[in-house]
């Protein structure tokens, strides 16, 4: 026989179970899936669309353009993810050896650089690079280059952008894990005579690879789906398949190709990130 | 054989002084704890020795060599942290034979080293497992076969044994001051356990608020502390408050003591004397004679091998510790005349 406490433990767990299943039911899979209907439905040209079952939107898909697209999409966001770690990293190091006031003071400001949204940070950029009132002015004044120019719309711009964008979350991502790096670990590895900068490349990056590579995902799903930066400072040739999907969306009012784009960037999305993760957990096991 | 010497070294954190003018030599060979309470600054003085930090002031030598302005990685001195600092994503053997990769030691000279140190750990074959795998008195043993890999000139430890449970630590102790005695290397053992310095060391470094207390072998120190924090701090002690009175004598209000123990720098003045409770004899009722006093007990603890007697007298309180046969019957609230015998009375100026 079972008390009857028992039985009220099982169903309160069962409950405390059934709201993230609720709320991941409501605030994500619903809408995937209606997301999947659409992508799937009939447009109805100078119109809405109609639901049907139709691949038309995916074999759409492979045409050169979006390929291209969606690789250089991919690309870019390897490319910031990239060099968020290469600048993030080391400075996050450093920070967590400050004193616990500078910690602070530092986290403060991140903080404060995360509340600007994309749109602000794009036209701010904008400005900074443009020929009129941007940065070219200065080289001007300092008596570096005869006339100011611009340097947007550009590639570097893009990247410069992005980068500033996704920075303080990786800062963010990477603090608890290495704020937790004991601090005689890289002493162990000095008193065993290696240098500061072996110590960091041979001990601390190892040690800290899984956090690494946590951050890295996060900062590529995030750049991914930026898609207002490329839109305002790329030449076309440098949007990413999110602005296509924008544009799809927005301009030209096809729903159904939108949705069957943005379920592709998740699919393809997912399964780099399950290589990734795969690849790391196989040179865990070595 | 490596001697290190400190000259006047001093270290300040901000206003905070960690280590105040410390000099001191260790003879080549020899195990050395740096023993004190938490706070004391054995452990910033350690991490002056291994080049961790900078001193403000002084010089660290090691065979008169100046180590001072050298960096840790250039220093070859072994180091064992008190988080033992493994480093997680390596195995055993990796842990081990880091050094001798940063020392660019061949593949097959490395794993013969690797095999050998974890063999001088008792860790034969473990050098495949990680580091996860091991249990508290395994992992370190690694630390101190990571330290030892490069045949270092000094070995330093931070509180090694302070994870372990007694038992282990006890055996540790034993097993750590072989290894040291088999080796011949200079080691340093920072610790706030007085039993663990008696049990290991040569000469024992006593430290107090910043500076060093007293130097010297582990009975000396017990026999003859420096001041009355050493007498204290090193075993249980008896501490009475007393006045001097004339050379070789103290008096406690009308009981005048012979005093033959201890350095004696003033004849006149305050003066605290220390008796071990090992030292105080129990002579019985009714005996008379030189530095005796009458004690009442007021507490018993019989352990079987030894017996603990509490005593109030005109001293102050005092403990004893007996032998059971040599201790004659007693009990809560009897008066015996107890014995402080002169040769085991030590002055201490402070």
């Amino acid at each position: 026989m079972r008390p009857a406490g028992d039985t009220a433990g099982t169903r309160a767990g069962h409950l405390a179970g059934i709201y993230p299943a609720l709320m991941i039911g409501i605030f994500f899979l619903i809408p995937f899936a209606l997301m999947l209907a659409v992508s799937v439905a009939h447009r109805v040209p100078d119109g809405f669309y109609e639901f049907a079952f139709e691949a038309d939107n995916y074999r759409r898909i492979f045409e050169p353009v979006y390929l291209r697209t969606t690789l250089f999409s991919v690309g870019i966001a390897a490319l910031v993810a990239a060099i968020c770690i290469a600048i993030g990293f080391p400075f996050t190091y450093h920070l967590t050896r400050l004193p616990r006031r500078a910690q602070v003071l530092w986290l403060i400001f991140i903080l404060a650089v995360l509340s600007l949204s994309e749109v602000l940070i794009a036209f701010c950029w904008q400005v900074l690079l443009s020929r009129t009132a941007g940065i070219g002015n200065v080289a001007v004044w300092l008596g570096l280059v005869e006339r100011a120019s611009s340097f947007y719309p550009s590639f570097g711009a893009v990247v410069l952008a992005l980068v500033y964008l996704v920075l303080p979350y990786s800062v963010l991502v990477l603090y608890p894990p290495l704020s937790r790096l004991e601090p005689e670990i890289p002493e162990a590895a000095r008193m065993l005579g290696a240098s500061p900068l072996r110590t960091f490349f041979g001990t601390v990056v190892p040690v800290m690879r899984p956090a690494i590579t946590a951050a890295a995902i996060m900062i590529f799903v995030f750049t991914i789906g930026a898609y207002l930066i490329p839109q305002v400072l790329g030449k076309p040739e440098h949007w990413t398949l999110s602005v296509l999907i924008t544009d799809q969306a927005v301009f030209n009012a096809n729903m159904p190709f939108a949705a069957a784009l943005a379920s592709f960037l998740m699919a393809i999305t997912v399964v780099l990130v399950m290589a990734v993760l795969w690849l790391e957990r196989r040179q865990e096991a070595a | 054989m490596h001697e290190l010497a400190l000259e006047g070294v001093t270290k300040r954190f901000g206003t905070v002084t960690a280590v105040a003018d410390v000099s001191l030599a260790i003879p080549g060979g020899s195990f050395v704890c740096f023993l004190g309470p938490s706070g004391c600054g054995k452990t910033t003085l350690l991490r002056l020795i291994a080049g961790l930090e900078t001193p403000s002031r002084g010089r660290v030598r090691l065979d008169g060599q100046d180590l001072t302005g050298l960096p840790p990685h250039r220093r070859n001195i072994g180091m064992v942290f008190q988080s033992l600092a493994l480093f997680p994503h390596l195995a055993v053997g990796d842990n081990v034979g880091y050094g001798l990769r940063i020392r660019n030691v061949g593949k097959a000279e490395r794993a013969r080293r690797v095999e050998e140190l974890l063999a001088l750990v008792q860790l034969d074959g473990y050098g495949d497992r990680a580091i996860s795998q091991l249990s508290g008195g395994q992992r370190q043993r690694v630390a101190i076969a990571r330290a030892l890999a490069m045949e270092p000139s000094l070995f330093l430890l931070d509180e090694p044994l302070s994870a372990l449970d007694a038992k282990l630590r006890e055996a540790m102790q034993v097993e750590l001051r072989q290894l040291q005695q088999r080796l011949g290397i200079t080691t340093i053992v920072v610790t706030h356990d007085q039993r663990e310095a008696m049990t290991m060391s040569d000469l024992i470094v006593v430290m107090s608020e910043a500076r060093v207390q007293q130097i010297g072998p582990p009975l000396e120190i017990y026999r003859n502390p420096a001041n009355r924090f050493v007498a204290d701090f090193i075993g249980a002690s008896n501490l009475l408050t007393a006045e001097r009175a004339g050379p070789g004598a103290a008096r406690i209000g009308d009981l005048r003591l012979a005093v033959s123990g201890g350095t004696e720098t003033s004849n006149e003045g305050a003066v605290t004397l220390l008796i071990r409770p090992e030292e105080v004899q129990i002579l019985g009722a009714g005996a008379a004679g030189p530095n005796r006093i009458d004690g009442t007990v007021r507490f018993l603890r019989d352990v079987g091998a030894s017996v603990e007697i509490h005593l109030d007298s005109a001293a102050g309180p005092l403990i004893a510790v007996a032998a059971p046969k040599d201790c004659p019957p007693l009990a809560v609230g009897t008066t015996t005349a107890l014995e402080l015998p002169a040769a085991a009375l030590v002055a201490l100026d402070r």
